[in-house]
């Protein structure tokens, strides 16, 4: 189960913002799906080690070398908004 | 009654490692190009894009790890640390939490009240961000500007056990953290370029007990001095809440350097949850013995080894043992020099001396100037060998120093060998004797000083070639039956 | 059969034999997308310009495996100067300034890129109903769904808009969509084919794979862009084979496993039927056919609920209006800018895996949810690999259903059931095949799904060659 405050903390570490409506909808749908995936308690997993990574590889690494940069333009292409080179975003806090 | 409260510190410092390519992309990572020009779809974490993990930054970690006497992990492996702020492109730090590449070290540090062990939590690997700066002044911003070129360089990040009582121990064991770190060539660790961080956490606690108080975390402090000064403040602050009866909060302070003081940031930063999970996009590290070992082969002998062993071994006082050893290039140069030289206490005035002098004048390394070790030793052999005099040297070394001649050539193309033949000296000395009558009587009526301002003109006279010490004796002699 | 109905292979014996010019083929694959897109809804974008270049490089690149054929790409692989939005309103207007691995690939191959596929946003769902543009229809019947997420890609492989397609697929999405649409859909073995370029949504689950006409074209396409990758971590070096090799019609010896407790799952009958009938003429063609005991589908279902969404909430945090895709005109600082941003970008399924998965890795929470789950994960891995060290393949249904109704299934739970089947596969990262296998009393086709061991392409390619050839159903053609 889950309850409204547990979707407003959610929505508040993932940024999202949620209006009443669909803080209710939420609650409702998230609790049904995490009433399900309650289902994975049935299993003991008391000895087992999670899998982190299904490919058992290691010590992928590659040389310290420097490769070309994207040129600045491409990089800034996307920018919603840009000065100077470089990305402009509002400020940070208002007052 | 009065409790008397101890200090308890403890220091998380970031060092950039001066790998050339970035942690996770081939970008570069030299500081000072125009904004945005080091950057690529995986450092700006362009959707789709993948990290794959730079072998010199983990080289570097393992070194760190090993100078800083840690266990180095057989098994380890990358987290993500979830947040968001705009210098973080993939709002994620890919960053080490549960199994870093060292853990369980410590440092030996020395202040004025003795020697101490600091324990060292753990060296881990993580990318750094990049750069955001306000546009406009800081309390009436129009807007953020940022700069991703710092976005994906590799930084370790070494946290401290909260092992330091004051802050003269903070200030040391940074400072001996900072040497090991140059010595093992791994970072440029200049706290003005932001290539070395310290944030602190201070608290205090009553004497005796054993339960830690509430810490503080203070941050922004960026250089040696303002850590200290951070650290200083902070104490009496607390201190002074506790004696009142209240009670510490637990926040993240700014030190302001113009205000001397720590700012409480409560409420702008809040405790994140960061939601720490595997990294799936990178695959786990083993470091097996062979490669510890290759590592440990590129770590030269560290600050305090070599300190111990200029004072044990060659018989150098505490104080020139640390300026020669508080400098790499310093301590490498001077072990050069002895290569071809014996008396290592004479060097170390030289260098601690003119050396020194004209290298922060000229803002060089030992190494970029024109006086090479070998050349040093062969001039402190003039002087010892009595070819030069010690006076006649510092003309020769700074000539050295500027044009990187040997000093043979130099003594020989300005003609500045000591007179040390009496009979050339003959004719001088009695013509000086002859044009100062009143020192003369001066000296045979016992005035023992007067000798020396004819040695003086004597010296002036053959432009401080002449022997210092023979003119003495001959003027006694001619003066003083 | 219409040019447009052709599969690669036999396009390349026409040209070969020169009975058929690139340029001919580019002609009539496009003319079908002018003729039936306004039905259909496959593509996002119609990639025009890129398609001339790879004809006009035809000459260099005749040789190549690809060489003037037609492919369609999900639109969520990264394509150079090319929009790439995931059907989202987060990068409706997003052109990255690279290529993916795959997609490069395809261009070296010499394929003639027609376009980039709709699909569910992000690739969350099942139906692509949710993408933020449009719904792509089923050609088989346009008031049914295609399947999700690579619904768009499946839908133009069976319309005829194109030769064969690049899906992705992380519970389900190439295969589930492949069945609805009568086509074939290869999830490979985790790691064999590159995800750089891939806008991720569950890192250690996600694959691109091709979406075909017949088995033959899946391996031919598996020859151009499996193979490891520098530039992606999780790539895995020195397995890559030629899948063409396998394109023999022969079961005698192999062992295939049925798995009792997929089969008792509540499921639709006319599916379970013609599974079952596929699988008896394996067995007179010389398999080995036997029920084995696995792990309950649901679990695996259960441990995708908690694993997909928390990578998910990761990877899509990177969408926060600074550096690319949509900037809410709400943003008078940057947390404004944050929250309303993500608001009017993302859709009603996207918010809610976000929340799920933020919540799964939450403090207090990351033990009981998210470190469970991938415990879950290893006990079915591991039940995976028992049963393939007595048996070569094991075949299941690849959905519950044939292709639902558009706009039929309102709640999620009913809509993330709908990969019951597919699920399992990605959690143990094993690759597998949906074939189509009949098709049900509305003419709906049905897909059956084959399972392979870790890099078991080959053996599945087999035997999906050797049951299409017994099936014979392969040439027949939606009805447009």
């Amino acid at each position: 189960m889950i309850d409204k405050k547990d979707v407003e903390y959610a929505a508040g570490l993932a940024q999202l913002k949620l209006d009443e409506e669909e803080k209710e909808k939420y609650t409702e749908q998230i609790g049904e799906i995490l009433d399900y995936v309650d289902k994975l308690s049935e299993l003991d997993t008391d000895d087992v080690v999670p899998t982190a990574y299904t490919v058992p590889m290691k010590n992928v690494l590659r040389k310290d070398e420097v490769q070309e940069s994207l040129p600045r333009e491409k990089s800034l292409a996307n920018a919603p908004d840009e000065k100077d080179g470089q990305f402009r975003a509002p400020k940070i806090m208002s007052d | 009654m009065s409790t008397k409260y101890e200090t308890v510190i403890g220091l998380e410092v970031h060092v950039q490692l001066n790998t050339d390519s970035k942690i996770f992309c081939g970008c570069s990572t030299e500081f000072g190009k125009e904004p945005n020009e080091n950057t690529c779809p995986v450092c700006l974490g362009l959707p789709g894009t993948l990290p794959v993990l730079n072998k010199k930054a983990v080289d570097y970690a393992i070194m760190a790890g090993l100078a800083l006497n840690c266990d180095i992990a057989e098994y380890s492996k990358f987290d993500r640390k979830n947040y968001f702020y705009p210098d973080l492109p993939k709002a994620y730090q890919i960053s080490q939490f549960d199994l870093p590449v060292a853990e369980a070290g410590k440092i030996e540090i020395e202040t004025d009240e003795g020697i101490f062990n600091i324990g060292v939590t753990r060296v881990h690997l993580e990318e750094d961000a990049g750069k955001l700066i306000h546009e406009g002044s800081i309390d009436k911003s129009k807007g953020s500007l940022v700069d991703y070129n710092r976005t994906g360089v590799p930084l370790i990040e070494i946290v401290s056990e909260p092992d330091m009582r004051t802050p003269a121990q903070a200030r040391a064991y940074l400072t001996e953290l900072k040497m090991i770190m140059e010595y093992l060539d791994i970072s440029d660790c200049n706290m003005e370029e932001g290539s070395l961080r310290c944030d602190a956490n201070v608290s205090l606690r009553p004497v005796g007990q054993e339960e830690f108080g509430t810490k503080a975390e203070l941050k922004n402090m960026n250089s040696f001095s303002a850590v200290e000064k951070g650290l200083e403040y902070e104490v009496k602050r607390q201190r002074e809440i506790l004696e009142e009866g209240g009670e510490v909060v637990q926040e993240t302070r700014t030190w302001d350097e113009s205000l001397n003081k720590t700012i409480s940031m409560r409420g702008k930063e809040e405790a994140h949850d960061y939601r720490y999970f595997p990294e799936p996009d990178l695959v786990p590290l083993e470091i097996d013995e062979a490669w510890k070992e290759e590592m440990r082969k590129e770590i030269p002998e560290l600050p305090r080894e070599k300190y111990k062993r200029f004072i044990a071994e060659l018989g150098l006082p505490e104080y020139d043992a640390g300026v020669l050893t508080g400098d790499k290039d310093m301590a490498v140069f001077f072990e050069e020099v002895l290569k071809d030289y014996d008396d290592p206490k004479n060097l170390s005035n030289w260098m601690m001396g003119e050396f020194l002098r004209l290298l922060n004048e000229n803002n060089h390394s030992p190494f970029d100037s024109g006086v090479t070790p070998l050349n040093l030793a062969r001039m402190l052999k003039l002087i010892d060998e009595d070819v030069i005099s010690g006076k006649i040297a510092k003309e020769v070394f700074e000539k050295m120093y500027n044009s990187g001649s040997n000093p043979e050539t130099i003594v020989e193309e300005e003609g500045l060998k000591q007179i040390s033949d009496e009979d050339e000296l003959e004719n001088i000395v009695d013509g000086i004797i002859e044009a100062n009558p009143d020192a003369v009587e001066d000296v045979q009526n016992g005035k023992d000083r007067a000798i020396g301002f004819l040695v003086g003109q004597v010296m002036k006279e053959t432009r401080g070639k002449a022997n210092p010490g023979l003119v003495n004796q001959m003027l006694r002699d001619k003066l003083m039956d | 059969m219409n040019i447009y109905d052709l599969t690669i292979h036999e396009l390349k014996d026409k040209i070969a034999a020169g009975e058929l010019t690139p340029a001919e083929i580019k002609k009539a694959y496009a003319a079908r997308i002018n003729d039936v897109e306004d039905r259909v809804k496959s593509y996002i974008t119609v990639t025009d310009e890129l398609a001339d270049q790879g004809l006009a490089e035809y000459e260099k690149k005749k040789d190549e495996l690809l060489a003037g054929i037609p492919i369609a790409v999900k639109d969520n692989m990264s394509t150079d100067g090319i929009k790439t939005s995931c059907a989202s309103k987060m990068l409706e207007n997003y052109k990255p300034p690279y290529d993916a691995t795959a997609v490069e690939k395809l261009s070296e191959a010499g394929a003639v890129i027609m376009g980039k596929t709709n699909m569910d946003e992000f690739a969350m769902g099942s139906s692509t109903e949710n993408s933020a543009f449009f719904n792509t229809h089923n050609p088989w019947n346009l008031n049914h769904a295609p399947g999700g997420s690579s619904g768009g890609s499946a839908a133009a492989v069976a319309a005829g808009e194109c030769a064969a397609a690049l899906g992705s697929d992380t519970g389900g999405s190439i295969r589930q969509p492949a069945a609805y649409c009568g086509v074939v859909g290869l999830k490979p073995t985790y790691g064999m084919v590159s995800r750089y370029g891939l806008v991720a949504f569950a890192s250690s689950l996600d694959q691109i794979g091709p979406i075909t006409k017949d088995v033959e074209d899946s391996a031919i396409m598996m020859n151009v862009i499996a193979g490891h990758d520098p530039k992606d971590s999780t790539s895995i070096e020195g397995k890559k084979e030629d899948y063409t090799e396998y394109l023999k019609e022969d079961v005698s010896g192999m062992k295939i496993g049925i798995p009792e407790e997929y089969f008792n799952l509540d499921f639709d009958k006319e599916v379970k039927d013609s599974v079952m009938s596929a699988v008896e003429k394996l067995k007179d063609a010389g398999a080995e056919v036997e029920t084995v005991h696995m792990t309950d589908a649901s679990y695996a279902l259960a441990a995708y609920y908690v694993i997909a969404p928390a990578e998910a909430s990761s990877n899509l945090a990177r969408y926060d209006g600074v550096r690319y895709g949509l900037r809410s005109e709400h943003a008078s600082d940057v947390s404004e800018m944050f929250t309303n941003t993500r608001h009017e970008g993302f859709g009603d399924e996207v918010k809610r895996r976000i929340m799920i998965g933020t919540y799964a890795l939450s403090s207090g929470y990351y033990d009981a949810y998210y470190l469970k789950a991938q415990k879950v994960r290893t006990l079915i891995k591991d039940d995976f690999d028992r049963i393939f060290n007595d048996f070569d393949l094991i075949i299941t249904p690849t959905a519950p259903t044939t292709a639902i109704e558009l706009g039929s299934k309102s709640d999620p739970l009913e809509m993330y059931y709908t990969d019951i089947f597919t699920v399992p596969i990605n959690i143990a990262g094993v690759p597998a095949m949906s074939v189509p296998c009949g098709f049900d009393s509305n003419q709906m086709p049905i897909g059956l799904q084959l399972i392979g061991p870790h890099f078991g392409e080959g053996k599945i390619i087999q035997a999906a060659y050797t049951l299409e050839k017994l099936l014979n159903i392969k040439d027949k053609r939606a009805e447009l």
